[in-house]
């Protein structure tokens, strides 16, 4: 029974994170999953309908789905009665389809106490609006948040931030609103009929009349008509959804749809992609799903050949995106992490193995959720902050599993899985800026140094962090528990100083490769840069950490104390420095976690001052204390020897 | 010899810890200082330097109140020798330790050596343009150029450091003094009207223009432009105040003893015995974005000392190295609506002679190596405990004798 149980936790999971791959079910008789697989280009990469719908959705609502409460009566249990929910997809097509209806959706987020009284709307909540809430207040918006965009975005305030953030939202909507159609065509599909019949027509009275002669007045205003409209499409119109006209000749000619409408002057013909969206988002709007499938299917078909490796690459990230395999193995390793905990107190062997096998079943969820990733970008894994985040994460679960398998003591389970979820919150948090597989800048684009430099620099973050929380359960359990024994005591230190010499290794080879790349790209080695000087202090640290012990300096509490310090070292140089907003790195710039990474600071600081209390409040060390005044019985005044080793 | 104070305080780790705990303290407030003073201020206040000073406000007087970049890199380098000599020695066991510290060592004295020895300038070229020389990104020169000669130029150039207020430059090959009345490292042109302002200078364009002084700017993306007064004095008496700037674009023209002269305050040149023409610059983005996706220069090399002639091409992380220079791609100014509005595109390349650029990648294979070899010493030793835990495992041992070394336990009975 006892070696059943974990199986059968694992086992449950598994099968859960493999139900994820399947395509979700249908709510409507519209063809949705393969409409979000369609290819279109965005921030220079090929992407699908879904990721776009996804990112923008991300960005204005700061969640990848809507919900909305529709009948605030109806009992919690039945979530289908009481809230509306939609994926991104769904919210997308119904903005660029039935926008009257879509105006309505609370989906912009606002939690700026004035930017919420500027705007006369509630301060306490739900902080979600819609765009019919804000539109008597547009002018104002648009007013402050172009104030603020003068402003350098290190210097805004919390204000301004927030009215810019709303105003570029907006824009972000009324954009999307306007990719598939311009947003007041009713029936589009016939709008593109009469501007394929009026083309020629048209055409033939400009040259005409250029030429002086006379010539058709109706047929010249007609096409003008047309033209005015889609030249304006072509200035709002946000993803890139036509495909290349001769993808053998300009494989990266995408256009948007109002700019491919104006290239049919030179052609004579609107391009058959905008007849096939157009065909789509009309039986959408008119709720026609035979209509809506046929086209898709058509469009889909027309596609297979010449861009098959678009449209492959639209169904992978689909894929991905459906799949979520972080928000999975985050999902996994909050479940590792609370049976680590409770082995602690009771039924240790059934709790420790079943928290580890998650662990392993998270770290393999991760690890595949890494290599997709890897393939879909064709880049090694860390290349920006966001995806520095996991690879963090990802690096402290390894480090944890292999401490686990080796002590089977949940100290390695605990602290990987505690690492593991806190990355992946941050990785979410830092996702909410928008696409997170953008293109490479020319400086950062060298696949070598990449996967050199970075992996070395970002494990040796892993490691220092894996450090500071095996420091942490320390400090943790031997204050407020009495659990940790010698033997707790003597395996924690060795992990933690083997994962230090772990640390300083990568680090130090990571900090020198990267002077190594600068050196090739910027034309010094070090240039004191506050990216490399964060590095620099994460190796100095870990080199004094080990000089301390060996210099017998620190025992194990002050070990536990340098180590646990290592962690606001090492969160300094991740974010930190990007906050100061200067040097050639500040390319990775974020401006709201500071609060968040100074309370991060704030616990380190009160664990140290934790770590630092004499013996005797510690409820493991007083134990041993006892002990051994019981040893020595009559002789109370003399110091216990039990004492002296961990201080 | 151990038993000298001074060899023990030198040779002990604890000094060692002190010295990283300085260094860090030093590195953390050199970045926060960058906000405020700017890179290249800190770089010379707090890691180019013995002490970090503090200056009493109000007052001149400057306190150190922190050991500088010199001298913790300086004490950590003896404490690193003076211990090998005495205390830890070289013995074989020890080869994956000295090979780090060799790596160390090498890089340290690399970097000292590269701040001394560096010199950063830049090439801004048009398309077309061929250049012999590079520029200074912020150090300028008072350049007296002999025109006489249609064939060639002789240049004189003072630079910035001798533009004191009040000094007096005499050189033997020209036949005027200059005396320098104002310098200003940093100025800006005066717009609108100024009337009350009298005219800095007699002669020159720089008559007609008013400059008001600036402080020096700290961020690395601007430069100062400086702007001087200086009186020129023939053999005959005065011959007027000439208004000098870096914001004039030209030269400004006189003749002295029949010979003309042109005089400009400039980006410091340095001169090269090769010519680099840019024959093309691109620098495209990724469709529909404005993110860069390259950035390259394509360059002709001429030495005609050496009969060279060729192309090259210059992209991001992708430098070219000639006769101890290399050659970065800096900055473009190439895009497409350039191309439109009918501009030539420019390119900046970045010129730095680094003498020791080799060592830091000479002291990673040193670390590095010494890091392999350390762990392997380490893995065999591992490998023998885990052996002879075996054979000990094998063999019936008496309780006793097995407490004694806690640490053969095997790893499952620790969990239990």
């Amino acid at each position: 029974m006892k070696k059943i149980v974990p199986w059968i936790v694992v086992g449950v999971f598994a099968l859960w994170v493999l139900g994820g791959l399947r395509p979700p079910a249908e709510k409507t008789a519209f063809d949705l999953t393969d409409f979000g697989r369609l290819p279109v280009l965005l921030n220079g990469r090929v992407q699908p309908i879904d990721s776009v719908a996804r990112n923008a959705l991300l960005q204005i609502r700061t969640r990848q789905a809507f919900a909305e409460v529709k009948n605030p009566d109806a009992p919690w249990w039945k979530p289908s009665e009481k809230y509306t929910r939609m994926s991104a997809l769904e919210w997308f097509l119904e903005l660029a389809a039935r926008p009257e209806q879509a105006d309505h959706r609370k989906v912009f987020r606002i939690d700026n106490p004035e930017l919420l009284s500027l705007l006369r709307l509630p301060v306490d909540g739900p902080f979600y609006f819609s765009l019919h809430d804000l539109a008597p207040h547009l002018a104002e918006i648009d007013k402050q948040g172009q104030r603020a965009a003068a402003i350098e975005p290190a210097t805004r305030t919390a204000f301004e931030k927030s009215v810019f953030r709303l105003q570029q939202n907006l824009i972000l909507y009324q954009r999307l609103k306007n990719t598939l159609r311009p947003e007041d065509s009713d029936d589009f599909s016939a709008e593109l009929a009469a501007f394929q019949r009026d083309l020629e027509p048209g055409l033939a009275a400009a040259a005409k009349s250029e030429a002086g002669q006379a010539h058709d007045e109706k047929a010249l205003n007609a096409l003008v008509a047309h033209v005015r409209r889609y030249n304006d499409l072509a200035q709002t119109a946000y993803p890139l959804i036509l495909p290349p006209p001769h993808p053998e000749m300009q494989r990266d000619a995408w256009s948007s749809l109002g700019a491919g409408l104006m290239d049919a002057l030179s052609t004579k013909q609107v391009p058959p992609a905008a007849l096939a969206y157009a065909a789509m988002v009309t039986a959408y709007r008119h709720d026609q799903p035979a209509q809506f499938n046929q086209a898709l299917d058509n469009y889909r078909q027309s596609l297979a050949g010449p861009l098959a490796t678009e449209v492959k690459k639209g169904r992978e990230e689909y894929l991905f995106n459906q799949w979520q395999p972080f928000y999975l193995s985050t999902t996994i390793y909050v479940l590792a992490f609370l049976f680590g905990c409770a082995s602690w107190f009771g039924w240790p062997r059934v709790l420790n193995r079943s928290g580890f096998y998650l662990l392993v079943l998270g770290l393999i969820v991760h690890t595949v959720g890494i290599a997709f990733r890897m393939a879909l970008e064709g880049r090694p894994p860390v290349t920006n902050l966001y995806s520095s985040a996991v690879f963090v994460g990802w690096g402290a679960v390894v480090l944890g599993v292999v401490l686990e398998r080796i002590y089977r003591d949940s100290v390695g389970l605990v602290m990987a899985s505690a690492i593991g979820f806190v990355t992946q919150i941050i990785a979410h948090n830092l996702s909410v800026g928008g696409d997170t597989m953008e293109m490479m800048r020319a400086v950062l684009d060298s696949n070598f140094w990449l996967s050199t430099h970075v992996i070395t620099v970002t494990l040796g973050y892993s490691a220092t962090f894996v450090a500071g929380f095996l420091a942490i359960v320390y400090i943790l359990r031997g204050v407020f528990s009495r659990g940790l024994n010698a033997e707790a005591r003597g395996a924690l230190s060795r992990m933690v100083y083997g994962t230090v010499c772990f640390a300083t290794l990568f680090s130090f080879v990571g900090t020198v490769l990267g002077g190594i790349w600068a050196d090739q790209s910027w034309g010094r080695f070090w240039g004191w840069d506050p990216k490399e000087n964060g590095a620099l202090i994460i190796v100095l640290w870990n080199a004094l950490i080990l000089h301390a012990r060996w210099g017998g300096l620190v025992k194990e509490r002050g070990l536990m104390n340098l180590a646990v310090f290592g962690n606001i070292v090492t969160s300094f140089s991740w974010f930190g420095v990007n906050m100061l907003g200067v040097g050639l790195h500040s390319y990775g710039f974020m401006d709201k976690a500071a609060f968040w990474l100074w309370s991060f600071i704030a616990t380190q600081l009160a664990l140290i001052g934790l770590g630092l209390l004499p013996p005797r409040y510690w409820a493991s060390l007083r134990n041993l204390k006892a002990a051994s005044d019981g040893k020595t019985g009559s002789q109370p005044k003399t110091a216990p020897a039990g004492l002296r080793s961990p201080a | 010899m151990r038993s000298n104070p001074l060899v023990r305080f030198f040779s002990s780790l604890k000094l060692t810890v002190v010295c990283l705990a300085c260094a860090t303290v030093l590195v953390f407030i050199g970045t926060l200082a960058q906000v405020n003073q700017g890179l290249y201020a800190v770089q010379a206040n707090y890691f180019q330097s013995f002490f970090v000073f503090w200056q009493v406000p109000g007052t001149a007087l400057r306190i150190p109140v922190f050991p500088g970049g010199y001298l913790v890199g300086g004490v950590l380098l003896v404490n690193l020798i003076v211990a090998y000599a005495t205390r830890i020695g070289f013995r074989r066991i020890h080869t994956g330790l000295l090979l780090i510290h060799a790596g160390l060592v090498l890089l340290l004295l690399g970097q000292l050596w590269t701040d001394l020895a560096q010199r950063e300038s830049v090439m801004r070229l048009e398309e077309g343009e061929t250049k012999s020389y590079s520029e200074s990104q912020r150090h300028t020169e008072l350049a007296v150029a002999d025109v006489s000669d249609p064939s060639h130029d002789q240049v004189v150039a003072i630079p910035e450091a001798q533009l004191k207020p009040g000094a007096e430059i005499r050189l033997a090959s020209l036949p005027f003094a200059i005396k320098v009345q104002q310098f200003w490292l940093n100025s800006a042109p005066v717009r609108g009207q100024t009337n009350a302002v009298v005219p800095m200078a007699t002669q020159g364009a720089g008559r007609n223009q008013q400059f008001m002084q600036r402080p020096p700017v700290t961020s690395t993306d601007e430069r100062n432009v400086p702007t001087a007064v200086v009186e020129l004095v023939g053999n005959g008496g005065l011959l007027g105040t000439w208004l000098l700037s870096d914001w004039l674009l030209a030269p400004q023209s006189l003749e002295v003893a029949g010979k003309k002269y042109e005089l400009s305050l400039r980006l410091a040149r340095y001169y090269k015995p090769f010519s680099i023409t840019l024959l093309e610059a691109r620098h495209d983005n990724y469709k529909g974005t404005s993110i860069p996706r390259n950035f390259s220069s394509r360059v002709r090399v001429r030495n005609p000392a050496t009969g060279e002639d060729r192309e090259v091409l210059i992209r991001m992380n992708d430098p070219l190295r000639y006769d101890g220079f290399t050659f970065y791609q800096y900055q473009m100014m190439a895009g497409e609506d350039l191309r439109q509005a009918g501009q030539r595109p420019t390119s900046t390349l970045q010129v730095v002679r680094n003498p020791g650029w080799l060592t830091p990648y000479i002291a990673c294979v040193l670390v590095g190596l010494g890091l392999v070899v350390q762990f392997s010493t380490h893995l065999i030793g591992f490998a023998r405990r885990r052996l002879a835990k075996a054979v000990l495992a094998a063999a019936p041992v008496p309780a006793a004798a097995r407490e004694r070394k806690p640490k053969l336990k095997p790893a499952k009975a620790l969990a239990r």
